[in-house]
């Protein structure tokens, strides 16, 4: 592995994403989207504005577990396979650098591009909060944001697996919507399906490990203020045994959703 | 086959027994070639011949299921290839540069990649007459600048071994015999080059060798004389008489050795083995003022390869 070509290819990626106004345009939207759920979110209840922290990072935790895998499976679906289709994979691979410098080259510019719209885009909620909350306020909306990345990056790993093992884009964007509905939609569903169908007696205690095979699901975990609000809103992840609902191993699981698939596409592409 | 002289000495490239399969489908069946280090290459097939998949091995992209590939002496392949592939350049066929890049910052990307000092982007980018486009994005190109472009990005780091597919698609014919001298003037400086053509006419003059495959296999190889004498095909004679002449001159012509003679509507074909041609020639010139026009008609690169291919 050679860091040049891993700065060459990050760079490359990087700029591009920045030409084509990709991290303005994902900055805005996040923007938008997190300023109106931060202050309206509690209109239901018959209250707008900046409640409190927890109930803000809550309602964004919702923006996130949908958007962000959506962003990050489509920002790297094709990293790989849009380079075979168009015959300029061969000419850098006639190049002095490894399939594993292309591979970890691209997945660090597409992360540096959906980090830097992902911090951008939640900047101004975070400038509001502190404002109202002050500095408790940034700690822990720090802690959502970087864990928002490391959901985006995780997400980011299966869209470059995906990549590797689709044999055309067509086919890669297939897999990406699929893998979206996959983890974001299905998962917890199914979840809760077997639990409501067994009437709790089926699989005890490990369906609550099921959730760590979902990057979604570890966020939320990693997002919880408390088990009371867990059960008031996440349904599932009130599953987790205190034992693992904390920090450093969800942090350490969602580490190995973003290592493990790279590691496999990392494998697949050598072949 | 047996090696030529030429290709005793130690060869740029070498393949030995190179198959490669892809499932039932066997690409290229049992290849032995050497290119000797500084001499041009051409590699003529129709499609589906073999030809990419040979690239592709020689280039280290695909692994032969069977035999070894050697460049400038190193296994294709060995962990010590990847150091090899700073001495090559490489212009696939359409190449597909990055749209949203200048030319300058294209070889910049390439030069950055193949370890080549940046400075040298300069000079390519002036050599390939893009110096002004520089800065312009690459999806302003036309199709020969960007070919060009691709020249330039093959030529960076200043390789000693060359590969280009199909290397003057796209390309004007000021712009070909650009190609060809600045090629020439690579060989010249010790590089070895390796191209693959359709355009057989263009291959003709201006390669050192041929290899030519067909279904995965090397049909024959050699100089273009070399090949020309292996096929044994006739030069031909094309003379133009005038009507009432041309009984006279076949008449005065029946005596040489195996000569074909045939009566055209404009006069006469002569058809004789390469050998002969000088005969023929000293007695077509006898006809004097009954001769009107004269053409002779070596057997074409095409014609060989359709004759070697089988």
């Amino acid at each position: 592995m050679s860091p040049i070509n891993l700065r060459t290819i990050a760079g490359k990626e990087l700029r591009d994403r920045m030409r084509n106004h990709w991290v303005l345009a994902i900055a805005l939207v996040f923007t938008a989207f997190s300023l109106i759920i931060a202050y309206f979110g509690g209109a239901q209840q018959g209250t707008i504005g900046f409640r409190s922290l927890e109930f803000t990072i809550t309602s964004l935790v919702s923006l996130v577990i949908y958007l962000i895998p959506l962003i990050g499976l489509l920002l790297g679906f094709d990293a790989i396979v849009a380079e075979r289709e168009r015959g300029s994979l061969d000419l850098l691979l006639t190049l002095p650098l490894t399939p594993l410098d292309l591979l970890l080259g691209k997945y660090l510019g597409l992360a540096a591009a959906l980090a830097l719209s992902t911090l951008l885009g939640f900047a101004l909620v975070a400038g509001l909060l502190y404002i109202q909350f002050g500095n408790a306020a940034l700690f822990h909306f720090g802690g959502f944001m970087l864990s928002a990345l490391l959901l985006g990056m995780a997400f980011l790993s299966i869209a470059m697996l995906i990549s590797v093992i689709a044999r055309d884009r067509t086919r890669a964007s297939g897999m990406a919507v699929a893998a979206w509905f996959a983890f974001v939609l299905v998962f917890d569903l199914l979840l809760l399906g077997v639990m409501v169908a067994g009437e709790g007696r089926w699989g005890g205690g490990a369906l609550a490990y099921l959730l760590l095979l979902n990057p979604a699901d570890v966020f939320r975990i990693l997002n919880l203020f408390s088990a009371e609000q867990a059960a008031a809103t996440y349904g599932l992840t009130q599953l987790l045994p205190p034992a693992l609902a904390r920090t450093p191993v969800m942090g350490a699981v969602m580490a190995a959703w973003i290592i493990l698939p790279l590691m496999i596409a990392s494998w697949r592409f050598k072949r | 086959m047996a090696a030529s002289p030429t290709e005793a000495a130690a060869p740029a490239i070498e393949l030995r027994g190179v198959r490669k399969h892809f499932g039932a489908l066997c690409a290229v069946d049992g290849i032995d070639l050497r290119v000797r280090a500084g001499e041009i290459l051409g590699l003529i097939g129709r499609n589906g011949a073999g030809k990419s998949t040979l690239f592709k091995l020689m280039l280290g992209l695909e692994q032969p299921t069977e035999g070894e590939v050697h460049v400038a002496g190193v296994r294709v392949g060995s962990p010590r290839f990847r150091d090899t592939r700073r001495r090559i350049g490489y212009l696939p066929e359409n190449i597909a540069l990055y749209d949203n890049l200048s030319g300058l910052e294209t070889l910049r990307f390439f030069a950055r990649l193949k370890g080549t000092p940046l400075h040298q982007c300069d000079t390519r980018l002036a050599e390939a007459g893009l110096s002004e486009a520089a800065s312009r994005p690459v999806r302003e190109y036309s199709k020969g600048m960007r070919q060009r472009l691709g020249l330039a990005q093959a030529l960076l780091g200043s390789p000693r071994l060359l590969f280009f597919d199909e290397p003057t698609n796209g390309l004007d014919p000021q712009a070909i015999r650009d190609f060809y001298r600045r090629i020439h003037a690579l060989r010249d400086g010790g590089a070895t080059i390796v191209i693959s053509s359709h355009i057989l006419a263009e291959l003709q003059q201006r390669v050192d060798r041929l290899a030519i495959i067909a279904d995965g296999r090397l049909r024959a190889s050699g100089s273009v004389a070399e090949l020309r004498s292996r096929t044994a095909m006739p030069v031909v004679f094309a003379l133009e008489l005038a009507p009432g002449d041309i009984a006279a001159a076949a008449a005065s012509l029946a005596g040489i050795e195996n000569l074909g003679v045939t009566v055209t509507d404009r006069g006469l074909d002569l058809a004789c083995p390469a050998a002969q041609r000088a005969t023929v020639l000293e007695a077509v010139l006898r006809l004097g003022p009954r001769l009107r026009n004269l053409q002779i008609n070596e057997p074409s690169l095409e014609d060989m390869f359709f004759g070697l291919e089988r």
